[in-house]
């Protein structure tokens, strides 16, 4: 079967001469397609690097969580809405933005998943996991692209 | 297949988790976990000993999970989580909620 992902790796310069790797991938609103999507950005993320074990965990989450979010929450998994990953791989760090279709949301607004009312609750910790294990998270003003930036360290 | 369903002389009930725990499959083990609770059993360990990930979804149907089996008078324990799964349970807190064994053995013990 034909994989619905599409996908682009391309090299650029960025500032001071510094080799930039870019990875593109277009994934349609299927929640059956993260699996796929992680694992492909992720060797990308990780190539000459497979030993960091840690670092290859913490871009799982923030893959998984993103896109989860992104193709339930910001396109409710209509088909005809894709999600849109741009990985910028420097050799300090990793930059994941990952953007979906949908209006939006204010980040702000949402609760830690800690307090006795909200520890028992089915939902509402994947941001919160990514804030605890990537080193920043910004968002644009609509909120619905998401930046994740890993330091390789 | 995700899940490997087996019974010990106990009573207990295992559910294997192979590979992942997500928002792909998550409903799939609450259903295999509700259909036993409807059968009568009462006792359940999941071990995930041969799992790679568990996504945020996949803990928010154990924390649903486990309270449909409290409320049904059962317990249900976990066992064989990796460091890494391990750290997201501690960063949740929900270490707090669940009884976690390091081996399924050690959570079989006095079941």
């Amino acid at each position: 079967m034909t994989s619905p992902l599409r996908f682009c790796v391309r090299r650029s310069a960025a500032g001071a001469g510094t080799a930039v790797t870019i990875v593109t991938l277009s994934i349609p609103s299927d929640i059956a397609c993260i699996e796929e999507a992680v694992a492909l950005v992720i060797r990308h993320c990780l190539a000459g690097d497979e030993s960091r074990e840690r670092l290859r965990f913490r871009l799982q989450v923030a893959l998984s969580e993103a896109l989860a979010n992104a193709i339930v929450r910001g396109n409710r998994e209509d088909r005809t809405k894709q999600v849109n990953v741009r990985a910028e791989l420097a050799p300090e760090q990793i930059r994941l933005h990952v953007t979906d279709e949908g209006a939006g949301f204010d980040p702000r607004r949402v609760p830690e998943p800690l307090g006795p009312d909200r520890i028992l609750g089915g939902d509402g910790r994947g941001l919160f996991l990514i804030r605890r294990l990537v080193d920043a998270v910004e968002f644009n003003d609509q909120g619905n692209s998401i930046c994740m930036i890993l330091l390789r360290r | 297949m995700s899940f490997t369903q087996s019974r010990q002389e106990s009573g207990v009930v295992v559910f294997r988790v192979d590979g992942q725990l997500v928002v792909g499959n998550r409903l799939e083990l609450k259903d295999l976990i509700q259909g036993a609770l409807t059968a009568g059993d009462r006792k359940f360990l999941l071990d995930f000993s041969h799992t790679g990930y568990i996504d945020s979804s996949g803990l928010g149907a154990l924390v649903t999970i486990a309270r449909q089996v409290r409320e049904r008078g059962g317990e249900m324990r976990l066992a064989g989580l990796n460091d890494d799964l391990r750290s997201l349970f501690e960063l949740t807190k929900l270490d707090t909620l669940f009884s976690i064994a390091d081996s399924a053995a050690q959570a079989l013990a006095g079941f």
